[in-house]
């Protein structure tokens, strides 16, 4: 089956794999994550009965989309902010680029955002001339770096701390000394300070948007959103309209979810819900608030078998437990989103057909599920994938072949004994002492692994011998 | 009371290890079950199913349940087989107004080996000897659609002279995932690696689970790495085989 998988895929996962700093980076993040995240779940008091509720309240959300949209969009005008809708990434994107001129920015301070990245804000900014601070420090190291973020809420993760600390030597203009992680911060400080108290505008996205309210919820570990919006005079919000809640009382359970799911904190350093732009008497604040609700196949998605994805509240759990992700690391899955909820966003955001080795590329052990604070059932919805894969004609001859011709002999009972003795007998030939080395259309099995000498005779036929007695 | 239990023995099993469906009659016999081998058994459908081939899937499903649903309860010595029948044949036939029931009715009535013993029979070996260490890694399917986790110990805990020792990161997926090992076989190889680095951790002589395709998985990286532990499924050791030839090893 080695016309299996997509170069592209197979390459980056090759890549992946022969990266032993990666593994180190991953293992450092991810394995601290799984730790804490255990310890933060054994003491919380029925964490089952809290995944139910946070569940429920996104499916009664996403069941009603448009009415709590128009909610907040009304509760967001009232408050003094503007909202705009976008269909698409494109159109997003022209939303802010308009509203960014009109305000006549030369830089914009952006606040890491997931959404942000679906939709190639960096690149929009970039095309336009526009300059771009991170607020967010991983964000920097990214934007250092010329990279994508590797995960989705530790954009660098895959960078060891000896990395970053080579990169700010090559790129920042008085760059740390002393070989720690407190110098390593001053020396990013330094470089961004001026940076972002000067932008004329501020980028951040959102963990939730309160609908009887209009405000906007986010959550940091650096008060990075806080420096997009407090200093510049326009602040934007770009938001997926999945991220709606329908008042405050929701939004707190899904907090007490989202924290503990992704680095086992019981609540991330900076918590800030904001509503509109400065009021008079506020002491500071932008003057202008746009809100923009992005929906890019996401109306789709839900009328498409795809709603339960909707859910999704952007913790990394799945992908910090995931024994692929953990092995490959973010990039090697190609999309903005890795792991396994990547592996079933990325085919609906950019197309199956090029990206049907992330359904695959799953052994549906389950645990993605099991750690989801939604309930997310991830592995079904990757198994839809594979299946829409199969139905569209996309799979590879060899595997529709193969597969064909054993469900048609395993539907025979009769020829499936014979067939399976004649295999058998085959098979035992390229064995020595209990084992097989090596064996023709299973190299991907005994390249790394030896294969057990199948028994002489099958179950059935002893079994049926033995009756007979 | 004698319990009349159908066995699903599994392609695998059929084909690599038959001594594991001997030791699952030999130890449902022992729990006073009165065992057959239905013989319109194949395959599950477990391969088509999770490659995404629904129509091939369906097919199996039927041959199966219509092989399968004459009897009592249905056995099955794997996790991941019987967690097919149980939880994912009704999905296969939600549209399906025929079949739906009969599919049910299947999936109520199949357990897995060794929680049917535990659970259904109330039995656990006696007089089982076997001085040995042994460490358990729980499968994936078995752990998280049937709930197997504790069945397994309590039956090889009345083993006499047998002791346990932990795997670390028991609960881990080995890598395995069916056709995947295949698709994408050097991310399989460095999950299984770490596995079987851990197995060897822990000092233990037997490496124990409760599927075969896994533990072939990681009997096979044990072995290619020249690891002294040797692989049984636990129903093997439960029955009082523990004693024969282990995985790869010559009859």
């Amino acid at each position: 089956m080695s016309d299996f998988t997509t170069p592209s895929f197979l390459n980056r996962a090759d890549a992946a794999l022969a990266d032993p700093i990666l593994k180190i980076a991953v293992e450092r993040t991810a394995g601290t994550a799984e730790a804490k995240r255990a310890i933060a779940i054994d003491a919380f008091p029925d964490f089952e009965a809290a995944r139910t509720r946070a569940a429920a309240i996104k499916d009664h959300v996403i069941a009603h989309l448009g009415p709590y949209l128009e909610q907040f969009e009304a509760s967001a005008i009232a408050a003094g902010a503007q909202v705009h809708w976008a269909q698409t990434a494109d159109e997003a994107c022209q939303i802010v680029m308009n509203i960014c001129k009109a305000a006549g920015a030369k830089s914009v301070a952006r606040s890491k955002s997931m959404l942000g990245e679906e939709i190639g804000l960096p690149h929009a900014l970039e095309e336009a001339g526009i300059g771009r601070v991170e607020t967010d420090l991983a964000e920097h190291i990214i934007q250092l770096a010329d990279e994508r973020p590797s995960h989705i809420i530790w954009p660098a993760m895959h960078k060891t701390r000896e990395q970053v600390s080579a990169l700010f030597k090559a790129k920042h203009r008085t760059p740390h000394e002393e070989e720690t992680i407190a110098a390593m911060a001053q020396s990013a400080r330094r470089e961004l300070r001026a940076k972002m108290l000067g932008a004329d505008v501020g980028i951040s996205g959102a963990n939730f948007l309160i609908a009887d309210t209009g405000a906007v919820c986010t959550v940091t570990n650096e008060g990075n959103a806080e420096l997009s919006l407090v200093p510049p005079r326009v602040h934007i919000v770009t938001a997926g309209i999945e991220k709606i809640v329908p008042s405050m009382p929701h939004a707190i359970p899904m907090l007490r979810m989202l924290a503990r799911s992704a680095t086992g904190a019981a609540l991330t350093q900076y918590t800030t819900f904001y509503t509109g732009p400065r009021r008079s008497g506020d002491r500071d604040g932008p003057e202008e608030m746009h809100i923009v609700l992005v929906d890019n196949g996401r109306t789709k998605m839900r009328e498409e078998g795809l709603a339960d994805m909707l859910r999704c509240i952007r913790c990394g759990a799945c992908m910090n437990h995931c024994v692929v992700f953990r092995q490959i690391g973010g990039h090697a899955y190609g999309g903005t989103y890795p792991g396994p909820m990547g592996a079933v966003l990325t085919p609906a955001l950019d197309g199956l057909a090029s990206n049907r080795d992330l359904a695959h590329a799953c052994t549906l052990n389950g645990k993605c599920q099991e750690v989801c604070p939604v309930k997310i059932p991830l592995p079904t919805l990757l198994k839809g994938w594979r299946e829409k894969s199969w139905r569209e004609g996309l799979e590879p001859t060899s595997m529709r072949a193969g597969l064909g011709l054993w469900a048609w002999v395993a539907t025979r009972p009769a020829l499936y004994r014979l067939g399976t003795g004649l295999a058998i007998r085959a098979i035992r030939l390229l064995g020595r002492k209990g084992w097989i080395a090596s064996l023709p259309l299973a190299g991907g099995w005994t390249r790394y692994r030896d294969l057990p000498k199948p028994a002489a005779q099958s179950f059935m036929t002893q079994y049926q011998r033995e009756q007979r007695k | 009371m004698t319990r009349n239990v159908a066995l699903f023995v599994t392609c695998l099993v059929d084909i690599m290890r038959p001594r594991i469906g001997f030791a699952a009659i030999r130890a449902l016999e022992a729990a006073g079950c009165e065992v057959v081998v239905p013989q319109g058994q194949t395959c599950c459908g477990q391969p088509a199913l999770n490659s995404g081939d629904r129509d091939h899937a369906v097919a199996l499903a039927k041959q199966t349940i219509a092989a399968l649903e004459p009897y009592e309860a249905i056995v099955v010595p794997s996790g991941s087989c019987a967690g097919t029948i149980r939880c994912h044949y009704p999905e296969l036939f939600e549209q399906d107004a025929t079949w739906l029931p009969r599919a049910q009715a299947v999936a109520a009535k199949t357990f897995e080996v060794m929680a049917y013993l535990d659970e259904v029979c109330g039995w656990k070996p006696d007089g089982v000897r076997l001085p040995a260490t042994a460490t358990y890694h729980d499968s994936c399917s078995g752990l998280r659609e049937l709930g197997i986790k504790a069945q397994p110990r309590r039956l090889l805990n009345a083993i006499d002279g047998l002791s346990m020792s932990p795997l670390s990161g028991a609960e881990t997926c080995c890598g395995f995932g069916g056709t995947f090992c295949v698709k994408y076989p050097a991310i399989s190889n460095a999950i299984v690696g770490e596995k079987a680095a851990a197995i060897d951790a822990t000092g233990a002589n037997l490496l124990l689970a409760g599927d075969l395709g896994c533990l072939m998985n990681m009997a096979g990286k044990l072995h290619r790495d020249g690891s002294k532990v040797r692989a049984f499924h636990a129903i093997e050791l439960i029955a009082g085989m523990g004693d024969g030839p282990a995985i790869g090893e010559e009859a």
